[in-house]
């Protein structure tokens, strides 16, 4: 048996386990450090914003609402079509699977293609980084999930490749629970960053 | 003695050094107790020929004494610490006739802003040494600190007084100094390069010495500081 | 889904064809990968006290050239002196390397990796290959951090707490890359710590072989658990602030400077949230080691188990809540810091417990007096003295005065060399044996505990005395204040004593190195300890269990009335128990 390096028994419940299957516990443990992380950046937000006197502008005057309220709906949809992807996997749909797959695929690359647009857009007219405390907390927050939402794109594409090949066929689909679990994760994350830097 | 503490030369610094003394006596004591239980173990239940060691998990009843104890001695603690702290550190606190002086702490000096003879801060008569706080015995101040650049921290040893002064912060230390005499000031927060040698000196006067200094700065004029140094702790040097 | 007894599930352990590359050097394997882990840790052990050697150096003689001072560039160096920026180079680096790169990685990457799986019954990690990456980004952070020292400019300089704005304006420094450097380092560091904490976690949770309670677990395998979740919520923390550090010196951002409205204490609050926890993180393991090790040397169970793993619990779940006692005097509002005063001196209860139990311990046992167990005394002694001096920078008007001297010094290096490493060390010699199949030369053991215990207690109890007199830290040189001057024999005195420990650690260094060349083959339980690691080979294939084990006793079944043996392994069948007691 030659399985060796991948040989810790996953689908195995020994004794006193929680329950959960031990890639979706692992993905729980790192979502748990990901919400960490970010909180530490919502909170230096919360401080800099609310708890000094520093200049704020209002988010409206510099930021586009309306097109980023529109891509947030996107990345909902997108959360949306994973719940679908994961539900056609337990009834062994493959067919639905490949299609909510690639939906959600194509809801996060274009989440992440408007961000880019948006922030050309913001460059351009004289907002960066250096543009005052708004500035750097923007693009550090936003930037940070922007490349949250990538790499779960990219680990997307490799699902639906997977998915394509029938690895998720005959009940083991748990690895499709368990990118949803971080999609979802994203996707929550950034509806709280949409409140608080956007809308607030 | 050079190998503890500096003498006390501040109103706050007896009361810091009795809590420093209870602590030491209790933890000097605990220190004992436990370390001396540890060695006596450690011999008296030494592997021995024909001796096995007895099968026990625990006691309840211990565990009980061993918590509580220890619980109630550190929370009397904190209740003793927190009356001192306040009144070192909460502004609300400080008395209202203090004298205020000025610090502003940059990369390695200490520039110290003095009232100058109306007794107010922030007016065209205020003037600046740098690297030399003089006070008054027995007088009440209130340094209002800066920082120009980096955090520094300001220390007198003799006082017992350390006080982190952050960039972008108005930070106020009230300081009553008890003893004449001259005391150094050591910036005790790493600020760079030349942070070692970031060192000043608090030159506690009579009042008389006092005025006589400020003459000799040309701060004022000797009948201006034979007035002044007859006012008894209002203000005005 | 339960599994009957042994029978019903197939081990792992078996025949390994794979190449000398992917077995040894990109191995997915947890004992290959703590191995790989404690070499790698040792060398930065080594690095981290050169660099102590030359701040000793400079404290001890200030101005006088260094020996091999010549060696040095000039800028460094004039006339092989250390200059002022090269030593608070020295003392943020040996703070820096010390705990990210030695002590974490020994306490953490070496035992967790190792002991977790085979303790609890399982073939290996829950995330074979994301353990290989935990060690693999190790190698990057430590190649930029060790580069940091060598680039233009400087290494960074304002110390291993970062504060800002010192670090995040080089002209306040004249450092520029060198901070850079360490900043991206640190980041990869985290991204190895969480892949790795992920691991322990999930295995422990998930992993355990059948009969393997939660309450039946050895308190090192909870120790690293507890510490695993304390990585978990405090790392990422670290990461963000540091990122944010990065940016302000890089992309023109100013989080934490004041002239773009940003805020330097935001700085100190993100970095103590992590860095308390973090203590508790290079501590908590080296108390689950003391309590196997004790133990086992003591033949008795240890007393109180049940509150031992609720002590660990309230340490890690109060450590989240004291990070203001590192502000004090930071200017914080005064009440908020009388709050944080009151956790502080709560935390100090469940460490004094533990105390109490490895004492009870002790107790009516048969103490052996072996290396390792040395060592584990030595943890225990050590850290009540480090554990007691913390209660004075509780209390807020005594660290008015002790806060920033070598008080805080005396009272770290008790927690972390006389607590940690002291640990490690009695890891090191107790589970070699089982690691490399042949056991360090007990002699040249007690010989390298005997000096390094002397010697450590000349370093670094003196530096008490030095903070009550009122040295400050980070001070190039204490001369230039007249109230020092009359202590700086001390300072000669603890620079001698620093010599002399490092030079012990040669011992230690030795005996690897002879053991590993020609040691003979070690006993498969030469402590005669009831883990379940020492069931199986010397040391243990690849897979570590022919067949699932079932596990039937507690962690320290030590001199059980009636039992034949002294121990009982913990996957013994209890008919076979009951058959001895007759």
């Amino acid at each position: 048996m030659t399985a060796h390096a991948a040989a810790a028994p996953r689908e195995v419940a020994p004794q006193g386990s929680v329950g959960v299957h031990t890639q979706k516990l692992g993905m729980w443990v790192f979502l748990v450090s990901e919400v960490m992380f970010f909180t530490a950046l919502i909170g230096s937000y919360i401080i800099l914003r609310w708890g000094t006197n520093a200049e704020w502008p209002e988010p409206r005057t510099v930021l586009a609402i309306p097109v980023t309220a529109l891509n947030t709906f996107i990345l909902i949809c997108s959360s949306v079509s994973m719940v679908k992807a994961y539900a056609a996997a337990t009834r062994d749909d493959q067919a639905g699977l490949r299609k909510w797959l690639l939906l959600t695929v194509l809801g996060g690359a274009t989440f992440v293609t408007v961000q880019a647009f948006e922030y050309h857009h913001l460059i351009e007219k004289g907002f960066l980084p250096s543009s005052g405390l708004f500035g750097a907390a923007f693009y550090t927050m936003t930037g940070f999930h922007g490349f949250h939402v990538t790499c779960g794109v990219l680990s997307m594409i490799w699902v639906t490749i997977r998915a394509f090949r029938g690895k998720y066929a005959g009940g083991k689909f748990q690895g499709i629970e368990t990118i949803g679990l971080y999609w979802h994760f994203v996707d929550l994350v950034w509806i709280i960053l949409f409140t608080i830097v956007y809308l607030i | 003695m050079h190998w503890w503490f500096p003498g006390n030369a501040s109103s706050v610094g007896g009361k810091v050094d009795s809590l420093f003394y209870v602590i030491l006596y209790i933890t000097g004591a605990v220190f004992v107790l436990v370390e001396a239980t540890l060695l006596v173990f450690l011999v008296r239940y030494r592997k021995r020929s024909g001796r096995t060691a007895t099968y026990v998990e625990g006691s309840t009843r211990a565990e009980i004494i061993w918590t509580s104890i220890p619980a109630v001695i550190l929370v009397s603690l904190a209740f003793v610490s927190q009356p001192l702290w306040s009144k070192i550190k909460d502004s609300d606190t400080y008395p209202r006739d203090a004298t205020h002086l000025g610090l502003e702490a940059k990369q390695f000096e200490w520039h110290v802003t003095y009232p100058g003879p109306d007794g107010k801060l922030g007016t065209d008569d205020d003037f600046m040494k740098r690297d030399s706080i003089h006070l008054v015995v027995d007088r009440d101040y209130v340094l209002e600190m800066t920082s120009r650049d980096v955090v520094h921290s300001f220390f007198v040893p003799a006082f017992r007084l350390k006080q982190d002064i952050v960039p972008g912060m108005d930070i106020k230390l009230w300081v009553k100094p008890t003893l004449t005499g001259t005391f150094e000031l050591a910036c005790s927060e790493l600020c760079g390069l030349g942070h070692y040698r970031m060192r000043g000196v608090v030159i506690v006067h009579t009042p008389a010495d006092y005025a006589a200094w400020l003459v000799s700065q040309g701060e004022a004029t000797p009948a201006d500081s034979a007035a002044a140094a007859s006012n008894s702790g209002m203000g005005t040097p | 889904m339960t599994a009957t007894a042994g029978a019903a599930l197939p081990g792992h352990a078996h025949a390994d064809d794979r190449s000398f590359v992917r077995k040894y050097v990109f191995s997915t394997d947890h004992k290959i990968i703590g191995i790989q882990f404690l070499f790698l840790s040792l060398f930065f052990l080594l690095v981290g006290g050169l660099l102590a050697m030359g701040i000793r150096w400079q404290l001890g003689f200030p101005g006088q050239p260094m020996p091999l001072g010549g060696w040095l560039p000039q800028g460094v160096a004039p006339g092989g002196v250390v200059a002022p920026k090269t030593y608070i180079g020295l003392v943020t680096m040996h703070g820096t390397f010390m705990i990210f790169f030695a002590v974490m990685p020994l306490l953490v990457g070496v035992f967790a990796n190792y002991l977790i799986p085979l303790k609890i019954g399982a073939p290996d990690m829950a995330f074979p290959r994301l353990n290989m990456w935990s060690f693999w980004l190790m190698i990057p952070s430590g190649l930029l951090m060790t580069a940091s020292l060598f680039v233009l400019g400087g290494s960074a300089v304002a110390g291993w707490t970062v504060y800002a704005p010192l670090s995040n304006v080089p002209d306040y420094t004249g450092v520029h890359l060198g901070q850079q450097l360490w900043c991206v380092s640190i980041v990869i560091f985290g991204a190895s710590s969480l892949l790795g904490s992920v691991n322990y976690i999930t295995t422990v949770i998930n992993l355990r072989a059948p009969g393997m309670t939660w309450f039946r677990l050895p308190l090192s395998v909870w120790a690293l658990f507890i510490t695993a979740v304390l990585a978990v919520l405090a790392v990422p923390v670290l990461a963000g602030a540091v990122i944010m550090l990065l940016f302000d010196q890089t992309i023109g951002t100013h989080f934490y400077l004041p002239a773009g409205g940003g805020q330097p204490l935001m700085w100190q609050h993100l970095f103590w949230f992590f860095g308390h926890p973090e203590v508790y993180i290079l501590i908590l393991p080296a108390m689950g080691i003391a309590s196997d090790v004790i133990a086992n040397g003591a033949r008795k169970p240890i007393f109180g188990y049940a509150s031992m793993v609720w002590a660990m619990v309230a340490i890690a779940f109060l450590g989240f809540v004291v990070w203001g006692h590192h502000m004090f005097q930071s200017g914080m509002n005064p009440t908020l810091a009388s709050a944080f005063m009151v956790s502080t001196i709560v935390i100090a209860v469940p460490s004094a417990i533990k105390v109490f139990n490895w004492l009870g311990t002790l107790w009516r046992g048969s103490i052996h007096f072996t290396t390792p167990m040395l060592n584990a005394l030595a943890f225990v002694s050590m850290f009540i003295i480090g554990g007691l001096s913390g209660i004075f920078m509780a209390s807020t008007p005594v660290d008015m005065y002790i806060h920033g001297t070598y008080f805080i010094v005396a009272h770290i290096h008790y927690v972390l060399f006389g607590g940690s490493l002291f640990a490690i060390y009695a890891g090191i010699y107790f589970w070699f044996p089982k690691m490399f199949g042949k056991q360090l030369d007990e002699r040249l053991g007690k010989v390298h505990f005997a000096l390094t215990f002397v010697f450590y207690n000349l370093t670094f109890f003196p530096m008490h005395i030095l903070g009550v007199g009122g040295e400050m830290r980070r001070i190039y040189d204490p001369t230039v204040y007249e109230y020092l001057r009359p202590m700086q024999p001390i300072n000669v005195f603890i620079t001698v004593s620093a010599f002399l420990l490092f030079t012990s650690q040669l011992v230690m260094a030795w005996n690897i190195v002879r053991t590993l060349a020609r040691g003979k083959q070690a006993d498969l339980n030469p402590w005669r300890d009831c883990g379940l690691e020492w069931t199986v080979a010397s040391p243990p294939p690849h897979g570590n269990f022919a067949t699932t084990p079932t596990v039937y006793h507690g962690p320290y079944e030590y001199s059980v009335p009636g039992a034949a043996e002294d121990f009982i392994p913990v996957n013994q069948p209890p008919a076979q128990v009951a058959e001895t007691r007759r």
